[in-house]
């Protein structure tokens, strides 16, 4: 979906998270509030002083992270593609406003640049630790996309596929970076804005008489007109109708649920994002995201030069998770190896998909270190 | 007197179930009152009204009026209603919340909402207590109360709200009380139309969760307490500190003219623009 | 606003009507009385001043005073549309 469709544009020498401004810009993002936080605020920064230059942009300093969280709401619902950016801390005080998003099926993009954990945990130290949070953090039954990016320039490119994603199916989505990844300076290219394909929410064309902003629909996306189009309706964090208004009645209680969940099940195939690499024949498959991706991507080559049929599936969409990348890779492949900046929690989901094709392996580091090239190719060497 | 009540009836969702769910002589129900007979004298269209209302007794109101309308979670309705503004500066945005919603979980919201002077109308509807939750002390409810939280009477002192958006720089703020429904009308017409963070606190009586706990027989003994303690703020200043005991002061504590967030926020913007045309 | 007495209909819609008691307490008049429905009713009509203190104050929107004479209403009696 991000990807350009031809090479045209400017190169740059950038930081991941000025990448993640550049793509914001590129995708129509008109609005941020947010608060500071390491190791994400130099999104902040430049958002701060690039929207006010743009027609119609607005930057916001909250006084913390759920009142960001809270105008990035409010500026979706008046019609805004809106964004905020934080880290675990920060991401943690954002669960309450996530959900509310998720149930009024708000479209906007948070970047959580992921620094080791629990609590305070090492605030200038890489981790990926705040994956299954990402997906669960909020309390409630929800779905929720979950997007994930390597390198500088695949930053630019996710945040771009982040605001798609939100766009097209009215939803929250969370962009997972890790320290690394945010503060890694590497040249890129910043397309040209006529090089991507940008999308926007559905507006209603029928009277707003007709309008039933939670209505059931064929795709499971009802269109959202901003506040003050003449569709006055209902927002409310209850469990509603389709006009909107808070209801107990049990059929019309699972029809929302149903409906928020299979709206982005549905859209599964276009969703699930990874990159292979090398998988084609590969008997070892490293499954990795975020900056152990890099390493990973070293390790298979070096593994391959040593005659070991060694690939990469590189994960771009977390959740939902795309158990189909893995299941296609069973005729060949017996092994998986799972590594992560954390204690285990993608291979947590590549467990629940194997139904017993693949040994899985996992390398796990929560010390604030990078995991090395050399740690995943001694996996990949093990027999 | 116009038909008042008639005009009220234009501004309700009719889809939806009334009378109100508010209990019998709830102050929140006259402040709606209020509300909508405001909106109409401004001439305001509902489309270009959002009310964005926060949850509790107060919350419940968002559901009635036929405007934009979005309740919030507990108390982060002037977040919301930050970024909706920043958005959109031409929509009129009237945020409606309670004392335990704007004041205890929503208190940092409320200080730098006040401090940013952003373009919000506020309505903070003081019942003095948590209504919908059952009557538990809210941070408004006054020292030796009683409430289901505090059964030997409240232990701690309660904010001043008026004082607290005054010093937290909002741009207007006053005081009105559900009893004094035509001097509510006049200040909230004020509140909506006053630049920057304005404020308006109505005094509404709860006598289901607080006032039969608290020595009022009925709900007419809190109106006419309210009668009597309610005074105009000029006469209320003249009055010795012990006279002053006990009174409610109603009226215009705060009226400054500084520009509002958004206004501050568009002249950047033209900078900006004009910088990047020189460039 | 005439003072007069005895020129305004006062109608309650008691489906709306929660019988909180604020009109009949306050009404200078004493106009009106709860009745053993729990309703607010009008029964002494003829002494109402139109002052509108219960109109401004039913928290239900249960009360109305109107005009008797309907060539006594004014503009401001006929009630303007909402603007959508």
């Amino acid at each position: 979906m991000a990807k350009p469709k031809k090479k045209s544009g400017r190169e740059i020498f950038a930081l991941g998270a000025e990448a993640v401004v550049e793509g914001a810009l590129l995708a129509g993002c008109s609005f941020y509030a947010g608060y500071p936080i390491t190791p994400s605020s130099e999104i902040m920064e430049g958002m701060a002083s690039r929207l006010p230059g743009t027609s119609d942009g607005v930057f916001v300093q909250m006084e913390d992270e759920i009142a960001s969280m809270g105008a990035v709401i409010g500026a979706s619902l008046a019609g805004r593609k809106a964004m905020t950016a934080t880290s675990g801390p920060g991401f943690s005080l954002m669960q309450e406003f996530i959900g509310y998003g998720c149930m009024i099926e708000a479209p906007l993009v948070i970047v959580n640049v992921m620094r080791g954990g629990p609590s305070t945990g090492l605030p200038t130290s890489p981790a990926q630790a705040d994956v299954q949070q990402a997906r669960w953090g909020t309390h409630g039954d929800h779905s929720v996309i979950v997007l994930s990016a390597s390198d500088v320039q695949e930053c630019l490119a996710m945040t771009v596929t982040a605001f798609n994603f939100a766009e097209r199916y009215r939803t929250p989505v969370i962009l997972l970076l890790d320290e690394i990844t945010a503060h890694t300076r590497e040249k890129i290219t910043v397309p040209t804005p006529d090089s991507f394909e940008i999308l926007y929410r559905l507006q209603p064309s029928m009277p707003p008489e007709w309008y039933k902003p939670f209505e059931e629909t064929v795709r499971g996306v009802p269109p959202m007109p901003p506040l003050g189009a003449g569709y006055r309706y209902h927002v409310t964090g209850l469990t509603h109708d389709p006009l909107g208004f808070p209801t107990q009645r049990p059929d019309e209680i699972v029809a929302l649920l149903e409906r928020q969940f299979r709206k982005i099940d549905q859209f599964f195939f276009d969703i699930q994002l990874a990159d292979e690499i090398e998988t084609a024949d590969a008997e070892i498959v490293v499954v990795a995201y975020g900056s152990v991706a890099r390493s990973a991507q070293l390790a298979v080559a070096q593994a391959r030069e040593k005659g070991v049929k060694a690939g990469l599936l590189k994960l771009k969409t977390l959740f939902p998770f795309p158990r189909t990348k893995l299941e296609r890779l069973a005729p060949h492949c017996k092994i998986l190896v799972v590594p992560e900046m954390n204690m285990g929690q993608m291979s947590r989901e590549v467990k629940r998909v194997n139904t017993g094709q693949f040994a899985v392996r996992t390398i796990n580091r929560v010390d604030g270190q990078i995991i090395t090239p050399a740690e995943i190719l001694k996996v990949l060497r093990r027999r | 007197m116009a038909e008042r009540t008639q005009l009220i009836h234009h501004y309700l969702r009719h889809n939806k179930k009334f009378p109100h769910v508010y209990c019998a002589g709830c102050g929140h129900g006259i402040a709606l009152g209020s509300l909508i007979r405001s909106v109409h004298a401004l001439g305001w269209s509902k489309d270009e009204v959002v009310m964005v209302a926060g949850i509790g007794c107060s919350g419940r109101m968002a559901v009635y009026v036929d405007f934009n309308t979005v309740h919030a979670v507990h108390g982060r309705a002037l977040t919301i209603a930050t970024g909706i503004k920043l958005s959109n500066p031409n929509l009129k945005v009237i945020v409606v919340m309670g004392d335990g919603d704007a004041l205890s979980i929503g208190g940092n919201h409320f200080i730098h909402a006040a401090r940013r002077n952003i373009g919000l109308s506020v309505l903070v509807l003081n019942n003095n207590i948590y209504g919908m939750t059952g009557g538990q002390c809210s941070s408004t409810t006054p020292l030796g109360a009683t409430t289901t939280t505090t059964p030997f009477g409240q232990m701690e002192k309660s904010f001043d709200l008026v004082e607290l958006a005054a010093a937290a720089g909002a741009n207007y703020v006053a005081r009105a009380s559900a009893f004094h429904a035509q001097g509510m009308d006049k200040l909230m017409q004020a509140t909506f139309t006053h630049r920057g963070f304005s404020l308006l606190e109505v005094v509404s009586p709860c006598h289901t969760q607080y006032g039969r706990k608290n020595k009022f027989k009925t709900v007419v003994d809190m109106y006419r307490w309210l009668k009597e303690s309610a005074t105009p703020l000029e006469q209320y200043r003249k009055l010795s500190a012990e006279k002053a005991k006990g009174r409610i002061p109603l009226g215009v504590f705060v009226d400054r003219d500084e520009p509002s967030l958004e206004e501050r926020y568009a002249d950047l913007r033209a900078d900006q623009t004009a910088q990047a045309g020189r460039r | 606003m005439s003072k007069k007495k005895g020129q305004s209909k006062v109608t309650v819609y008691p489906d709306w009507c929660k019988g909180c008691g604020l009109c009949a307490a306050f009404c200078p008049a004493k106009v009106l009385e709860i009745g053993a429905d729990g309703k607010a009713r009008a029964v002494r009509e003829e002494d109402c001043v139109d002052c509108g203190f219960c109109e401004l104050h039913c928290p239900d929107f249960a009360i109305l005073v109107t005009p008797k004479d309907k060539s006594r209403r004014k503009d401001n009696h006929v009630v303007p549309a909402a603007r959508e």
